[in-house]
């Protein structure tokens, strides 16, 4: 519901007040009247009075020395002055001693409506940059990225704190939580942010290519390796080296691992140089590593050594407080990236990503706004534009098959992902393989094979 | 019990509109509209210096004969009217009381110097008494352009707004109906 406008009308005819008034009124707007200055400014305390329309010629009390009163005490009052023709120059004056408007009796209709409006249109801007500044303060920003959330902004104070210690860095959270714009965070904030940020995403690759990608190699230290190749843990020499998906990687390369971390030292492959690790390790993981632990799938003693200092990024759905603010940020971002000139989004549409349980985070949202974009034709994204699927949370599955809701759901994290297979198993948490077998299963293809 | 509205003629004014406006609230509203016997418009109302009627006045003279079964009264006249502190009105109407009146004069095409065109003039006559009424019904005006209640300060505004209420005042209006006002 919109605030009332209150209007405050002071003249000393009785006509003028009260065909004003019935006329104001008609238009939705509180009106009240006072006979003259001296009766006005009793008036003042009795409401939160948006503007007060003015008589220039009154006994007593002028216009303007009325004016200059209600300033003195209610300055956010905007006052009009009321004038005949004959009077329009002292009008001028009382202008530019602070009056917003005169207007010149009798008045256009259509005249006494646009002052009225643009005075209102005018506070209505003042007052929501102002509210837009408060809100900007009270959200939190680390790098890319930004929250209101309160678990996230102690995430970004502790970032701040640790970002100068040269300790290995755990961050866990679901599937597009942020967790690499953490660790990108971790690295701006810390004394090694003009040395490189590494990133290898161990889900990747098999073990082999995982091996060499991290160690590096020799020349002909295996068939096809024809020439020497610097490892991602000599590129990220005094930087940040951060290890994605860190909980897929298989048993044997976690033992190479820990014994790097143990011995900061290591070999290229097929090379016998000791080559020194000097840079700071950030791993990152969507699994439950304790869980991992229990069924033997990772070591407990790599996951001792990673976890020196832990975050763990809460998931989308328990910060919904964020998504509106996600939203604009996105907003702005991809105006910039597709020129486009998007203002918002709908009321309805906002309420519909509210509800949304947002199974792929921030990522998922991220991609739901980009598409919105490139689909909506208005100023503002509307319910049309977003590509949700049923929400969970709304709608009830029951009288459908596991079947028919698991279709519909990797169908959308597919369509979300562009078809991306790699980032939707990940959205999804199962392998690719598993991936693959549902879209043959299912018979999915991307909309353009199809026609 | 009131269950009919009442349209006044005030002044000289011809038939045919007051009867195309009976037959038009009849069926737009779907209840009885009643015409009333003309009366004269009140001398005190006239402001020569500015050579229109003051509509305030002519409602409160309006309102000196309401019949028993009235629920509104409208009184329809072809003179230009004002109040003081505006140039001009279309019409005015107590907000959420009995009377109103519309003023025929702007709504011919010929008060803006083009030539006469009778299916326009219906057009607005329709809109300005409905929208009146609505006034009557408690109704302000409606943030919906295609509401016949959105604010009309120019002959143009009329033109644009679309002829019937919104979803939201038609409803209020039943509503206000429904209660016996
Ligand atoms: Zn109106
Ligand atoms: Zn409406």
């Amino acid at each position: 519901m919109e605030r009332k406008i209150n209007i405050l009308i002071v003249d000393d005819e009785e006509i003028v007040r009260e065909s004003l008034m019935n006329w104001l009124k008609e238009d939705g707007y509180d009106v009240e009247c006072a006979a003259n200055g001296k009766k006005a400014l009793e008036k003042l305390p009795e409401r939160d009075w948006t503007l007060a329309m003015v008589d220039l010629k009154m006994p007593g009390m002028d216009g303007i020395q009325l004016m200059d009163e209600i300033k003195k005490v209610r300055p956010e009052i905007s006052v009009i002055i009321m004038t005949a023709y004959a009077t329009v120059d002292t009008a001028v004056k009382a202008i530019k001693k602070g009056a917003h408007d005169y207007i010149v009796k009798p008045f256009n209709p259509e005249d006494v409506s646009m002052v009225i409006k643009k005075i209102i249109e005018h506070k209505k801007l003042v007052q929501e940059n102002q509210y837009l500044r408060k809100e900007l303060k009270k959200q939190y920003r680390l790098h890319d990225m930004i929250s209101k959330n309160h678990e996230m902004t102690e995430i970004f104070d502790l970032v701040r704190t640790i970002a100068k210690s040269n300790s290995t860095v755990l961050v866990q959270g679901e599937s597009g939580t942020g967790k690499e714009l953490l660790a990108r965070a971790i690295h701006e904030e810390s004394p090694r942010k003009h040395e490189p940020f590494v990133s290898v995403s161990c889900a990747s690759l098999t073990e082999t290519l995982l091996e060499t990608e991290l160690f590096g190699h020799e020349k002909g230290s295996f068939t096809g390796a024809d020439g020497f190749k610097k490892g991602k843990l000599e590129l990220a020499k005094n930087g940040t080296l951060f290890l994605d998906e860190i909980g897929d990687i298989s048993l044997k390369l976690q033992m190479d691992l820990l014994r790097v971390l143990e011995n900061r030292e290591f070999r290229r492959v097929g090379g016998s140089q000791l080559l020194t690790i000097t840079s700071r390790i950030i791993a990152a993981t969507n699994r439950d590593l304790k869980k991992a632990i229990a069924d033997g799938k990772f070591r407990d003693d790599l996951y001792y050594r990673l976890n020196v200092i832990s975050f763990q990024i809460p998931p989308l759905r328990s910060r919904k407080e964020d998504i509106p603010v996600l939203v604009e940020n996105f907003i702005e971002k991809f105006n910039i990236e597709m020129g486009k000139s998007v203002e918002g989004v709908s009321e309805a549409a906002i309420r519909m990503l509210m509800d949304y349980h947002w199974p792929g985070n921030a990522r998922e949202l991220r991609n739901v706004i980009e598409r919105a974009m490139v689909v909506t034709k208005g100023k503002s994204i509307t319910e049309a534009d977003l590509h949700l699927p049923t929400t969970p949370e709304k709608v009830s599955v029951f009288g459908r098959s596991l079947e028919e809701v698991e279709l519909e759901h990797v169908r959308f994290v597919l369509e979300s992902n562009h078809w991306n297979v790699l980032k939707s198993a990940s959205v999804l948490d199962i392998d690719r393989v598993t991936l693959y077998n549902k879209i043959k299963k299912y018979n999915l293809r991307k909309p353009e094979e199809e026609a | 019990m009131k269950r009919a509205i009442y349209i006044r003629p005030v002044g000289d004014i011809a038939p045919k509109a007051i009867h195309w406006l009976q037959h038009d609230l009849r069926s737009y509203l779907n209840m009885p509209v009643e015409v009333m016997e003309n009366m004269e418009i009140p001398g005190e109302s006239f402001d020569p210096a500015r050579g229109q009627f003051h509509s305030t006045r002519i409602l409160k003279e309006i309102l000196l004969e309401v019949p028993g079964d009235a629920l509104k009264i409208q009184g329809i006249i072809a003179e230009d009217l004002h109040i003081p502190i505006l140039t001009y009105v279309f019409g005015e109407a107590q907000l959420g009381g009995t009377a109103s009146i519309v003023s025929l004069a702007r709504l011919e095409q010929t008060f803006h110097g083009l030539p006469h065109d009778e299916r326009l003039f219906f057009g607005r006559l329709h809109k300005e008494s409905l929208h009146e009424l609505g006034h009557n019904f408690g109704l302000v005006h409606c943030h919906d352009r295609r509401c016949l209640m959105y604010l009309s300060n120019t002959i143009m505004d009329v033109d644009l707004k679309g002829s019937g209420y919104c979803r939201q005042c038609f409803e209020t209006i039943l509503a206000t109906m429904n209660g016996g006002r």
